[in-house]
């Protein structure tokens, strides 16, 4: 069980202030538009938290584009929507931190092969619950996800969306337990990137062979046989190599109940 | 099963990437030797109302995208191009059209092989 609530809080509550900038090509007025500032939650997804940013700048490029699909870049390197903004942050910013962090908004050449599409916010929802529920298969075999309601779902969705804690946790808590006669999940849902953006996932257990509770020293031993002094971030945290994986999992993880980290 | 809505669009998402270059499995010449584990062996399943593979088992590369599978898939049926196609792992959840095969087949792949199910309305969640 999830039981230290204020690290969940914190982890919450964490927020990244943003610097969004139009494509300087992409302007067709005299006057430059300002640059619009935003702070934004790191749970959330950009398609969630960028409409107001979207109509501040609507206004400033050639109306031709104004119903194409917009899209953002960091540093040239496109940013994919379908991936927790936090989570893009660590990656792309994590060995060099800046704040605020300066993106790029484009309305022209959404680079298809790099970018899903994502034309309304239910695509963004239907990610989302299609992911807690492979995070459900892998923690109790997708029984929790199965044997709640609908409105259950709705309500992991809406407390998300609407950035509302006790009514995210309410639903979410159940997804954090541990089931039948086992202290822990059958496997903990877990996502790892390589500073390329390269997804691994692997199946990982809890506990090791004895029994024991299993930590992030040892899952790393695992998974890099080969390699001394791996580091892992999430959270814009390093975190400590003692960490019992099944902790972890249930305070660390993203909304979407995989932990993401990147490897470094 | 009230949001067939966001689902439709999640199926929208896929777009091929490279043109079709699936291979089959070797066993026409008898060559049972693996070359090293780059290649992955997926069953197809249709359910609902999709129309059945002929061919169900492929070996596809470890690194390619579910949408490029999702586009095999659609072209081998003949769908038309609007037709929606769903994929799922487990019976359970639609896997992003970006994730890769190796990763799936990681954690959900059963002896030796990831089932993967489609269909061309919404099955599960």
């Amino acid at each position: 069980m999830a039981n230290d609530r204020e690290v969940l809080r914190e982890i919450w509550d964490g927020k990244l202030p943003i610097c969004f900038q139009l494509a300087q090509e992409e302007i067709m007025e005299i006057q430059q538009p300002d640059p619009f500032y935003v702070m934004v939650p790191r749970l959330s997804y950009f398609p969630l938290v960028t409409d107001k940013m979207k109509r501040h700048f609507l206004r400033y490029i050639s109306q031709e584009n104004a119903d194409n699909e917009m899209w953002l870049d960091y540093n040239g390197q496109p940013l994919k929507w379908h991936y927790p903004i936090g989570f893009l942050y660590d990656l792309y910013c994590g060995h060099d931190p800046q704040l605020p962090w300066n993106l790029t908004v484009h309305f022209m050449k959404f680079p298809e092969e790099i970018l899903l599409r994502c034309p309304n916010k239910d695509v963004v929802e239907a990610h989302f619950m299609s992911t807690i529920k492979e995070a459900d298969v892998l923690k109790h075999r997708g029984q929790v996800m199965s044997t709640m309601q609908k409105k259950d779902h709705n309500q992991l969705w809406l407390g998300l969306q609407n950035d509302k804690f006790d009514q995210f946790w309410a639903i979410n808590r159940r997804l954090m337990e541990s089931h039948g006669d086992s202290e822990g999940f059958k496997h903990i849902p877990i996502k790892i990137y390589s500073d390329d953006g390269v997804c691994n996932q692997r199946l990982v257990s809890p506990k090791n062979t004895d029994g024991s509770r299993k930590t992030l020293q040892q899952m790393i031993t695992e998974l890099y046989p080969d390699k001394s002094n791996v580091k892992l971030r999430t959270h814009g945290v390093v975190i400590p190599h003692d960490t019992p994986l099944q902790w972890l999992s249930e305070h660390l993880s993203y909304p979407d109940n995989f932990l993401h980290l990147c490897v470094f | 099963m009230g949001d067939e809505k966001a689902e439709d669009s999640l199926a929208e998402l896929s777009h091929a990437t490279e043109s079709l270059k699936i291979e089959g499995e070797h066993k026409e010449n008898g060559d049972t030797v693996k070359t090293e584990k780059v290649k992955i062996d997926i069953l197809l399943k249709a359910t609902g109302n999709a129309p059945i593979m002929k061919k169900k088992k492929w070996a596809v590369d470890a690194e390619k995208p579910i949408g490029w599978i999702m586009e095999f898939v659609k072209k081998y049926l003949k769908l038309e191009p609007d037709e929606k196609l769903f994929l799922y792992v487990n019976q359970t959840f639609a896997p992003s059209p970006d994730q890769i095969v190796k990763n799936l087949y990681e954690c959900f792949g059963t002896d030796g092989k990831l089932v993967l199910h489609y269909c061309k309305s919404q099955a599960w969640g």
